[in-house]
């Protein structure tokens, strides 16, 4: 009965006294430790130790509960909830908790059993493992021992792990698999390819960095107007249908990121289903790989256990942590942040902890902030000296679309940044549905110097007028709304036109369109300047006293959305026909109007 | 679970939740009978196991129950459900028996009715079309295999007409079998005629299956319902490979039950009293819908809900759209000018269309099709809400077409009546209505397009 391995620690005659949904108590249990993970019952259902009464342990379960009965046996494992780093991470689909769901499934079949298990990386796989450290190096935790090819192309770097350090005593090369020894160093430490880590603690750096660059999103809308940063982050609230998955789900193939941690929390299996068919066959333009082969999915759908999607986050963000620290540039996704804190407020309801605003524990903004400050540009341990960054895009689904609620407003607080998407938008199919009167980036500043150099327009200038007409065009409307369009001069309606334009094929996207999906920043830069020169084209010849019905605003508009939708080869010759349009716009039909 | 226990008496009793001491071995979900001399023999299930106290919760009218008389049985076993081919055509109550003075199904399997989640990896994206021969679904928000699509109606609104006419009209395509699962949620006996007389001599239905819960029904068999019928459309469509429809009417009852059961716990309410994880709760039936690599069927769900007040941020559609893929809206306005279906495509949306759609499988032009139209009527709607505040003097040329096209396109389109209109019927009398306008107001159709329309002039766009 007892199975005494090092690292488990049985509690011998511990017993299920109580299960309630996702919560459960088991007892005698008080020499095991807090948010020590235990096995319960016959099948071994996952938990979690998150509280101590008496001699009773408050359990919470990672699996479903139906069928598990008093009495049943619950074993202390010893360890915390800790997911194993290392190669094989990417192209993996992992649950909440870190097993992988296609092991799972040969396994159990095509519906997920509880207590089913296996392990996070593959056992028996073999890697070429390269040693980059010789015995006798003196290293410390971060430094280089080594790298193995991960994916073609993609080096994944062994390193020291934090805390361990000393003299090379052993190391050597060869294939082997994630768990057998391939070193060891003076401080006792074995060297392997894979490591543990427990998820809910972030892994250390040497020092945070502020932002100094963009991470080009591929999205119009947000390069142009709501940069984000590498190592920033940004919440996404939106009613439902609003686009926040289109928009994670672009972000996940086409954000300049080298690896991208996407965590569908609490959402739909479909969408992911789309994902797991779609990226293996999209093709990375940067490294002409597979986007499968940079990316981790993370999956608990919104039918499977509330508690592991509380884990998946911190699982995402540890894996993310965990190749920041190789010096990579990473990308986490979470779709949705506000089925998290779901999970947060069902466990502390099942707890009848005291609840704060609209039954959220009052913990809510603590442990969000806490989550929200994993994320970062930081130069990390060891040598060679590098520096890597997390950033963090979370999508938040405020009920009734409404941005007064506890998730959105405590996301406000730490957030780099706002897309808020909303559902008028959408309900007109403007996509990305961004409210740009609402939203804001904090990486403005940070970011325009490179979007300048490498798209060789003033993008300051550029952003700043976009925004200007945006702003003037809502004026305008309202008064039209109110008074009709004859109640509008010729300029203003220059300026509805042109933003008409601006709105549709500038800031609009869409993500059906393949040479539309994504834009490249000399793209976007292009067409915003052009959008600019229409404008400025159009009331130059107002001035000079032509009739808004004398202007060709059409044909510019035709040819503007044929740049769009164009080629990304064919942008100069697109470009030069939205010129020549511009040119034209006030062509005076021969022998002239009275 | 270990075997059947009996137990004399219970600690207490309030509504429908039954307390009691010291019950070995209960388990989570274990299904419980309660008899008692002179009462009708009732069904519960342990929702709270405890060495102290155990909480079970009664599935039936606890009307008459006495605590120091009842007896209570664990059986050892979580609620299950036959299952089978041959439960096609019978019409059953909510949580199974027979309504149609045939003997009880047997079923080809016993299934546990709360089912497992299907593993998101083994999961086959949606992407084959159903034909409902509803224009306003198929043209503009079409709805593909293992789709969850819901209607959102109003009180009054005729979305159980709709959901009959699709029953009757819908076909998988492929000729392939297709099987249709209704579960009644505490509808009318008006509703239930509605729709079960409409075909009990029909052929659909030799291809259906009947859960029946009436609003007279134990209101607690309400969370029950849609799960017996899920149970079986998923061994329809994942074991005995066939195309599966469930229609489950009305999501609004199955939530306020949830409500109900919340305030007799004593839970913490969430928004407007329904309690804080009814987005999971209904996720376990939404995400049941799907397709499986490797297997033939499909499991697509039409769920039917009222929206209290015709609020759409109201808690039960807000908590559905979040988790549905897409939604149809019926509109009062619509309605009360005779359009049938009521269908207001603005707010409508089908998530996994653009799936479905397209070369090979509607038709190539389908999606610039349907933006034209989309984009032409939002345009038309805008401007007769502009036209109520300045007069349709004060609109512009292409604002005024847009309106009279907006007029049209719900009365031809939209308002089809009773008539089933297969895809290509649809997208033909999609386009006559494209070209009353002039082609410089079709600014979401390219050249190509608009010249490969079929009725195009030849030489024409050239
Ligand atoms: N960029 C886009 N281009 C074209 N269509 C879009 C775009 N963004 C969103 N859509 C449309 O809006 C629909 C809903 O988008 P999405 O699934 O991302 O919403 P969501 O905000 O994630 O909703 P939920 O909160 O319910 O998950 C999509 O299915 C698609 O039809
Ligand atoms: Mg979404």
């Amino acid at each position: 009965m007892t199975s005494a391995t090092t690292t488990t620690t049985a509690t011998p005659g511990a017993v299920l006294t109580r299960v309630t949904g996702t919560l459960a108590e088991a007892r005698p249990l008080r020499d095991a430790g807090l948010y020590e993970l235990v096995r319960v019952g016959a099948h071994g259902l996952l938990g979690e130790i998150i509280r101590f009464t008496g001699d009773a342990a408050v359990l919470q379960i990672y699996e479903d509960t139906t069928g598990l009965a008093l009495g049943a046996p619950v074993v202390a494992t010893g360890a915390p909830l800790t997911v194993a780093l290392g190669p094989g991470l990417l192209g993996a689909i992992l649950d909440g908790v870190g097993r992988p769901l296609r092991e799972l499934a040969a396994a159990s079949g095509d519906f997920v059993a509880p207590g089913a298990a296996a392990p996070t990386l593959d056992p028996a796989r073999r890697w070429r493992f390269e040693p980059r450290a010789a015995v006798g190096d003196q290293v410390a935790a971060g430094d280089l021992l080594g790298v193995v090819e991960e994916q073609p192309g993609f080096e994944h770097r062994v390193l020291v792990p934090p805390g361990a350090g000393g003299e090379v005593v052993e190391l050597r090369g060869g294939d082997v698999t994630v768990d057998e020894p391939v070193g060891r160093l003076g401080d006792g430490t074995v060297v392997r390819l894979a490591q543990r880590w427990p998820l809910r603690q972030p892994r250390p750096v040497a020092e945070r960095l502020p932002a100094d660059r963009p991470l080009v999103t591929g999205q119009r809308v947000f390069d142009l107007l709501f940069p984000l940063a590498e190592g920033g982050t940004i919440a996404v609230p939106g009613g439902f249908g609003t686009g926040k998955t289109v928009i994670e789900h672009g972000l996940a193939r086409h954000a300049a990121a080298d690896v991208v941690v996407f965590v569908g929390c609490g959402e739909r299996g479909n969408e992911m289903a789309e994902v797991v068919q779609e990226f293996p066959r999209l093709v990375d333009p940067r490294s002409g790989r597979p986007v499968m082969e940079r990316t981790v999915l993370i999956v608990n759908t919104s039918n499977m256990p509330v508690v592991a999607r509380e884990a998946s986050v911190y699982l995402g963000v540890s894996i993310a942590e965990y190749y920041r620290d190789m010096g990579y540039r990473v990308a986490v996704m979470v779709d949705s942040l506000s089925r998290w804190a779901e999970a947060l407020r069902d466990i502390a309801a099942r707890l009848q902890e005291m609840p704060g605003e609209e039954g959220y524990p009052t913990h809510l903004a603590s442990r969000l902030g806490q989550l929200y400050e994993r994320a970062g540009r930081a130069r990390v341990h060891g040598t060679p000296a590098r520096t890597g960054a997390v950033s963090l895009v979370c999508a938040v689904s405020p009920p009734g679309g409404d941005f007064a609620e506890p998730v959105t407003q405590a996301s406000l607080r730490v957030a780099g940044g706002l897309w808020a998407l909303d559902p008028a938008l959408a309900q007109k199919r403007q996509f990305p549905a961004v409210d740009w009167a609402t939203s804001y980036s904090l990486y403005v500043d940070a970011t325009a110097s490179w979007l300048t150099e490498r798209a060789g327009v003033p993008w300051a200038e550029l952003r700043a007028r976009v925004l200007g007409l945006l702003q003037r065009d809502a004026e305008l409307r309202e008064i039209a709304g109110l008074l009709g369009h004859e109640a509008l001069q010729d300029r203003d309606r220059a300026t509805i036109e042109v933003a008409r334009m601006v709105r549709e094929h500038l800031l609009g996207q869409s993500a059906f369109d393949p040479n539309d999906a994504s834009s490249s920043v000399e793209k976007t830069g292009c067409m915003a300047q052009l959008a600019v020169a229409t404008l400025d084209a159009a009331e130059a010849a107002l001035d000079a006293g032509a009739t808004i019905d004398e202007l060709e605003l059409v044909a510019v508009r035709r040819a503007f959305a044929a740049l769009r939708t164009g080629p990304g080869d064919e942008l100069p010759a697109r470009a030069a026909a939205v010129e020549a349009a511009i040119a034209a716009l006030h062509r005076r039909p021969a022998g002239g109007a009275p | 679970m270990i075997a059947v226990r009996h137990h004399r008496g219970a600690r207490a009793l309030a509504g429908a939740l039954l307390f009691l001491d010291d019950a070995r071995g209960a388990a989570m979900g274990e299904v419980v009978e309660l008899t008692q001399p002179g009462q009708p023999a009732r069904r519960g299930q342990v929702i709270d196991a405890g060495d102290g106290v155990t909480v079970i919760q009664i599935l039936e009218d606890p009307q008459g129950l006495s605590p120091a008389r009842v007896t209570i049985t664990l059986t050892g076993a979580v609620a299950e459900a036959p299952v089978g081919r041959d439960l096609l055509g019978r019409t059953l109550t909510g949580v199974g028996a027979p309504l149609d003075g045939l003997p009880a199904p047997i079923g080809e399997a016993l299934r546990p009715v709360w089912g497992a989640p299907m593993n998101p990896a083994r999961r086959h994206p949606p992407g084959d079309v159903i034909e409902t021969g509803v224009s306003a679904i198929d043209g503009l928000n079409t709805l593909v295999r293992g789709q969850k699509l819901p209607v959102f109606s109003g009180a009054g609104l005729p979305a159980l007409e709709l959901a009959a006419q699709i029953v009757e009209h819908a076909r998988a395509g492929g000729g392939e079998p297709f099987a249709v699962v209704f579960a009644a949620i505490g509808i009318t006996a008006r509703e239930t005629r509605l729709f079960v007389e409409r075909f009990r001599d029909s052929p659909a239905m030799a291809r259906s299956v009947l859960y029946l819960n009436e609003t007279r029904d134990p209101t607690i068999e309400q969370l029950l319902t849609p799960r017996y019928a899920l149970a079986q459309a998923e061994f329809l469509a994942f074991e005995a490979g066939m195309h599966v429809l469930v229609v489950m009417a009305d999501v609004a009852h199955y939530c306020e039950t949830l409500r109900q059961v919340a305030a007799a716990r004593d839970e913490v309410p969430g928004r407007r009293g329904y309690p804080g994880y009814m987005y999971t709760d209904l996720a376990t039936l939404f995400e049941r819908a799907g397709v499986l690599q490797g297997r033939a069927g499909s499991l697509t769900q039409l769920p039917i809900l009222t929206m209290p007040d015709d609020d759409i941020t109201h808690p039960i559609p807000d908590l559905t759209g979040y988790i549905t893929e897409g939604q149809v809206v019926l509109s009062r306005e619509l309605h009360a000018q005779g359009v049938f279906p009521p269908i207001d495509v603005l707010p409508s949306l089908s998530r996994l269309m653009n799936a479905g759609i397209g070369a090979g499988k509607t038709a190539r032009e389908h999606r610039r099709w349907a933006d034209q139209l989309y984009a032409s009527y939002a345009r038309g709607r805008e401007a007769r809400m502009m036209a109520t505040i300045v007069g349709e003097a004060g609109l512009s040329d292409p604002d005024r077409r847009a309106l009279g096209f907006a007029t049209r396109f719900e009365r031809e389109l939209v308002g089809q009546g009773a008539t089933r209109r297969t895809i290509a019927d649809t997208i033909a009398a999609g386009w006559r209505l494209l070209e009353s306008l002039p082609r410089d107001d079709l600014e979401r159709l390219d050249d190509d397009t608009w010249a490969r329309r079929p009725g195009a002039a030849a030489g024409e766009g050239a």
